[in-house]
């Protein structure tokens, strides 16, 4: 198969960047995207010209690193797939494809497609996390958890931090992302006495992080490698009305200097 | 080299207890004055940093990728073992120590084994309390799995992710430790080197990846949570950026590498489709409970396996291991592939491929129980070979999976190197020959949790803390070495990429140093390994310079640490002289083509010390004990 690519150039986050067309040939359809990116890369390796940076790291759909919005869409065209899993049987003979980093201004670009998504690891610093130290600790099973709850749990703890989220979402907005990590804690028995502290400081982080706010477009869901269902935001949302009435907490500490 | 194991006497059970109440600590007060760094985020590295942290010790964490939440370890699928005996089926300590030690083939240290059983009921306990969402039954209580190899169902999951979720739990009690200020995450910072002084370790010299910037961090101890080095056969179930280089420059500053020849290789994994595959897709070993493993019974019988009759079809391990069939251990399921694929009866576009075929399991128990237990995973294969597993058998081929080898360790952990200490897949210390299935996250948990904060206060309290920082002349030393080494590396004036020289010698390993080896093939190996190398410095182009993001930076600087490791591990797996667990010598076989040990001349650990690149390493051996189970041969078939 073969394939033009324009693909986005950008030598470190301040400078401008811009598109540059490669025509990649001899592709096999078994081929998945970023080993066609791969052979790209090694062929611009051969010429003396400078590889194409990205990033990825296990290849098999669960670490997250993978990015890149394709044709338009994060994880391109295929429904609950991330980039790495994605092949390029998927595409037609000769088809034309954009290649783009995750835009958002909470992710600045590292290099060509490779960008930060530290501010993920903030939100979580800010309370995604249950309180307990490590060593000896009540038998799981004195706490019996509704199978039900948790598999909901599961399902909002699928995700993979990867950020395509926030690259489908128009307004860059990291709602699916904090509403996921927040609900899974909030489902389960363990994740009940911080419930209501959690929900207000990792929303504040996130705002606070530069993403957009939520105008329910739901291209989040739609794109999400994990499908997490915006379902989630709505829990997210109740958990944080309910806070701010019931148990508001003091953010003044952590406002940033203007 | 002295190899002083450092295991408390008494008898096994109560060995761990009678050296925690024996083994000097560091008081609460003291402890924010220690500084320790924590390289790797994965299951390992994240349980002991923020657990030192959590302690009062100050840590520095460091991880390559951009998140340490993409710590390889994320991608364990199946499940984790732990002696808890919910199902009252028989388990305990002494059922899960038996099976590892068993599972090993009776090359592991004995009192490691029986601690890390002992231990492993807690990491249950500890990952629930932090949310981690296991598996429950419909009466809210913890439900359980069965694993090949064992007797007893005694593994806990999380869907096919266990992984992600236990390390989503470790990473969440960094992520508090980080916003307390207890531990400094480094991300994208990538170790280069390790500074030794006086015999001691002192502190890390790194490079951030994203800048180029290299520096020095001082501390009193240094703690490698590194992971396994099966990338050095390129084709590998690990992540890309997996890589040997902290462990071998460990190596190269006086820690000896114990083992480095044990290397588990996953018998269900998807073939590569080409030469350009970047990685092997591990299906879940789970689906030799329903599948059936055949080839045809024809040589290049080239018929699409439904129009392949009952009459023409091998069943090769229901017919050799009556017993177990299809469930046999990974290793003996892996080389039982590979011959048959040797002798020229595999499928699939490369040959090297068998099938696993469901078509039985469908018919007897019904499409729907079958897409209940594997739907995920028939999807997963679909999307990867393009075909699909309710339909038409799936292809497999074994993959380079897990090292069971890495730095050498005492009781408490530490290397021969004082103050380096190394914990999870880095170290060799539990797994013997072949490591069990579901236990190499309970091996990285207890160690991070449990085992290291409280050994590492035995070496940090004999010693006063912050004595050397990063103005000593060493650090300007190692600093100038790594820097010396990155420039190297980007001046070569060659024409070829990375990854020609990793596919190149990818294929020797596998080829000499895989699934079955023999001495003719590793002395061939340990010729052809120099070569390769001599020809990657002179032939390979480094694009890019040191002083900005460069990924083939990077990975040239990862394949010239596997260039001098690989050889390293050709020597091990050819002064083994016997077959046991994953190593097999096509020398010593049973009647039954079954690994033959040699007790007599190889109940050791062999503990490689470095003597310059280009030379024979020295061989040391820590001789093992077995007092708690007497050897026996190992036997699936009976």
């Amino acid at each position: 198969m073969k394939f033009d690519l324009e693909i986005w150039r950008q030598t470190q986050g301040d400078d401008p960047g811009g598109f540059v067309r490669y025509p990649v040939e001899d592709i096999s359809p078994d081929t998945s995207f970023l080993e066609m990116l791969d052979i790209l890369n090694e062929n611009l390796t051969s010429r003396g010209d400078d590889p194409i940076a990205f990033d990825s790291d296990c290849r098999e759909g669960i670490c997250g690193m993978c990015s890149l919005v394709i044709n338009g869409e994060a994880h391109g065209p295929k429904r609950a797939t991330t980039t790495c899993q994605l092949y390029m049987r998927h595409f037609d003979d000769g088809a034309s494809i954009t290649i783009e980093p995750w835009r958002s201004r909470a992710f600045p670009v590292v290099r060509d497609l490779a960008v930060d998504r530290s501010a993920f690891d903030r939100i979580m610093r800010a309370g995604g996390y249950v309180t307990v130290h490590s060593g000896p600790k009540p038998d799981p099973n004195d706490i019996p958890v509704d199978p039900a709850i948790t598999e909901k749990a599961i399902d909002a703890a699928t995700c993979i931090g990867c950020g395509a989220c926030v690259a489908a979402c128009p307004n860059g907005a990291a709602m699916l992302y904090t509403a996921a990590k927040v609900s899974h804690l909030s489902l389960l028995p363990q994740g009940q006495p911080e419930r209501y502290e959690r929900v207000q400081k990792m929303v504040d982080r996130m705002e606070k992080e530069g993403f957009g706010s939520c105008r329910n477009y739901g291209e989040c869901e739609a794109q999400c490698p994990k499908e997490i269902s915006i379902d989630f935001i709505g829990r997210m949302n109740r958990d944080l009305l309910r806070a701010s009435v019931l148990e508001p907490i003091d953010l003044r500490g952590d406002m940033e200097t203007q | 080299m002295e190899l002083n194991s450092n295991v408390p006497d008494g008898p096994i059970e109560n060995k761990w207890t009678h050296h925690i109440d024996n083994i000097r600590l560091v008081g609460p007060r003291n402890r924010p004055h220690y500084r320790v760094i924590v390289v790797g985020s994965g299951l390992a590295g994240a349980s002991a940093a923020s657990s030192m942290a959590a302690m009062g010790y100050q840590v520095d964490c460091f991880c390559f990728q951009d998140s340490p939440r993409r710590a390889h370890s994320i991608a364990a699928q199946g499940g984790i073992n732990a002696a808890k005996n919910y199902r009252n089926d028989g388990d305990s300590i002494y059922r899960l120590f038996y099976d590892t030690q068993k599972g090993g083939d009776f090359r592991s240290r004995e009192a490691n084994v029986w601690r890390l059983a002992e231990l492993s009921t807690a990491i249950i306990d500890q990952a629930v309390a932090q949310g981690v969402p296991f598996a429950r039954e419909y009466g809210g209580l913890l439900a359980n799995r069965s694993f090949g190899g064992v007797l007893v169902e005694r593994t806990f999951y999380c869907r096919g992710e266990t992984g992600q979720q236990l390390l989503l739990g470790a990473n969440s009690a960094l992520a508090k430790e980080i916003a307390a200020g207890h531990v400094n995450m480094h991300t994208r910072t990538e170790l280069l080197d390790l500074v030794v002084v006086d015999g001691r370790t002192r502190g890390i010299v790194v490079r951030d990846l994203v800048t180029g910037a290299i520096s020095s961090h001082a501390a009193d101890a240094v703690v490698l949570a590194t992971g396994g080095y099966t990338n050095v056969f390129n084709l590998s179930t690990n992540a890309r950026g997996c890589n040997v280089t902290a462990t071998w420059r460990a190596h190269k500053r006086g820690a000896g590498f114990a083992n480095p020849c044990y290397v588990q290789i996953h018998p269900t994994a998807i073939p590569a489709a080409g030469e350009h595959q970047s990685k092997l897709t591990l299906m879940s070993e789970s689906l030799r409970n329903d599948g059936r493993i055949w080839v045809p019974k024809q040589k290049g019988d080239q018929r699409a396996p439904a129009n392949i009759p009952e009459s023409e079809r091998y069943y090769y391990l229901e017919e050799r291991y009556p017993r177990f069939g299809n469930l046999v251990p990974r290793d003996v399921a892996s080389r039982n592939a590979k011959e048959v694929c040797d002798e020229g009866l595999g499928v699939g576009p490369t040959g090297a491929g068998v099938y696993l075929d469901f078509r039985d399991a469908i018919e007897e128990k019904g499409a729907n129980v079958i897409e209940t237990r594997y739907g995920n995973l028939f999807d997963m294969y679909e999307r990867i070979a393009s075909e699909s597993p309710r339909k038409t058998p799936m292809r497999i081929y074994p993959a380079p999976h897990y090292s069971m080898g890495g730095l050498w360790v005492d009781y408490n952990l530490m290397t021969t190197l004082p103050g380096l200490f190394a914990i999870g897949e880095a170290n060799f210390s539990d797994h013997g020959a072949n490591r069990l299935g579901a236990s190499s996250m309970m091996q990285c948990l207890a160690d991070g949790y449990f085992v290291i904060p409280i050994t590492i206060g035995d070496y940090l309290s004999r010693n006063p803390y912050g004595e050397i920082d990063t103005n000593h002349a060493a650090f300007r030393e190692t600093e100038q070495e790594v820097k010396q080494r990155v420039g190297k590396l980007l001046d070569t004036s060659g024409s070829k990429p990375v990854e020609v020289f990793h596919r190149e010698l990818g294929k020797i390993m596998m080829d000499e140093c895989g699934i079955s080896r023999n001495a003719e093939g590793l002395k061939d190996a340990i010729a052809k390994i120099p070569e390769l190398r001599d020809r990657f410095w002179k032939e390979v182009r480094v694009p890019g310079t040191g002083e900005q993001f460069n990924q083939s930076l990077e990975h040239a600087g990862r394949l010239a640490d596997f260039l001098e490791f690989a050889e390293l591990m050709c020597h091990d797996a050819l002064d083994r002289d016997e077959s046991c667990g994953c190593h097999f010598r096509e020398e010593h076989q049973t009647e039954d083509g079954e690994t033959l040990r040699n007790d007599g001349d190889f109940a050791h650990v062999s503990v490689w010390e470095h003597k310059g690149v280009d030379q024979p390493p020295a061989l040391h051996k820590e001789p093992l004990e077995f007092d708690a189970l007497p050897l026996a041969q190992r036997n699936y078939k009976t």
